[in-house]
């Protein structure tokens, strides 16, 4: 039997089609895509017009070449939000994109080096999500900045009276920001990366630790060091330490479905 | 065991091979090795949270934003950590 999961990060205009035939191989039903940094600054609002165009016309009809839906969030992401100038020439174009059929909700915005500029941009796109009633996708800081990071976004989070925290993911959790995420009653996303963030042993203690609920596992895989595949690898993890297929399909699909659901443009 | 405890060994080794690099490496210490040596002090002491001390060991503890960012990228420990 071939294992159904939704992969519910991953940047795929950084990846190719023969990821995009593994993860259908693999069992992926479902891709969704946040908006983030490229690598390198954009110089004008006028490069994430396009990159907005490429997530909401382009890269859905190449996912569906492979047999994938294609979903996608947007944002300014917190890398190049310290120039808060170009960061609110690049909110202003949002809103008319709200609308494109595979678009999810606002994301992946947050915190980066953990500045005045980022929260203020963090700040003004949690309002953007709240006045068009969006769902949100928070990125969580590296290293060590992650747990300092995570702590103002959590309270930036819950200054905004118009959010749910169920309406909300905080994504790259580990041993040290899981707690402030579930606490809060946000969701909270694993992140299975080979050199940094989660490996798939310690998702699955964390799965083991603080239970399956309000919690995915995503990949993230991008233009860096990442696997597109490491979604079903750790589900593979799970099944060598004997847990059941029901928690495993609970993870992978039952959950990122729930959460993504609240989208009315989410549909299996 | 079975799992993990060859993975846990080899991983143990190369932390180790790595402090005996920086042993032989001309230069000062630097705050990453004193937040590692930190890191080492929480694996070797007792509990069952070891792995969120050691990030904890690994991170910033402050608690104001950031004037300005000086740079994108993160290092892997917070450089106001002393030996």
């Amino acid at each position: 039997m071939v294992m159904r999961y939704i992969e519910p990060h991953a940047h795929m205009v950084s990846r190719t089609t023969d990821d995009y035939t593994a993860m259908a191989t693999a069992g992926c039903e479902i891709v969704c895509e946040p908006a983030f940094w490229a690598g390198f600054d954009r110089h004008s609002a006028d490069g994430f017009f396009d990159y907005f165009r490429q997530l909401t016309e382009h890269e859905p009809k190449r996912a569906g070449k492979f047999g994938l839906k294609h979903y996608c969030w947007l944002c300014i992401n917190p890398k190049e939000s310290e120039d808060l100038t170009l960061a609110r020439e690049v909110m202003g174009l949002i809103p008319k994109f709200l609308a494109a059929s595979n678009v999810l909700g606002i994301g992946e915005i947050g915190l980066n080096k953990n500045t005045r500029n980022e929260l203020k941009a963090l700040e003004e796109q949690i309002d953007l999500a709240a006045r068009h009633n969006q769902l949100i996708l928070v990125h969580t800081p590296h290293l060590e900045d992650k747990l300092k990071g995570t702590k103002l976004i959590v309270d930036a989070l819950r200054n905004e009276a118009r959010l749910r925290p169920e309406r909300v993911i905080i994504d790259h959790v580990e041993e040290h920001t899981i707690e402030l995420a579930l606490n809060a009653g946000f969701w909270a996303g694993m992140t299975l990366y080979p050199e940094s963030k989660c490996t798939a042993a310690r998702a699955a203690d964390m799965i083991e630790l603080y239970g399956h609920e309000r919690l995915w596992m995503n990949s993230a895989c991008d233009w860096g060091v990442s696997v597109p595949l490491a979604v079903p690898r750790a589900a593979l993890e799970m099944r060598q330490r004997g847990h059941s297929e029901a928690l495993i399909q609970k993870v992978v699909y039952e959950n990122p479905r729930a959460f993504l659901s609240q989208s009315p443009h989410f549909a299996l | 065991m079975e799992l993990y405890f060859l993975e846990a060994r080899a991983k143990v080794i190369d932390v180790a091979a790595f402090l005996d690099r920086a042993e032989r490496a001309q230069g000062q210490d630097d705050f990453r090795l004193a937040a590692l040596r930190q890191a080492l002090r929480e694996l070797a002491s007792a509990g069952a949270d070891r792995a969120k001390r050691v990030l904890l060991a690994l991170s910033d503890p402050s608690a104001e934003p950031l004037p300005t960012a000086s740079g994108k990228g993160a290092c892997g420990a917070w450089p106001g950590t002393k030996p």
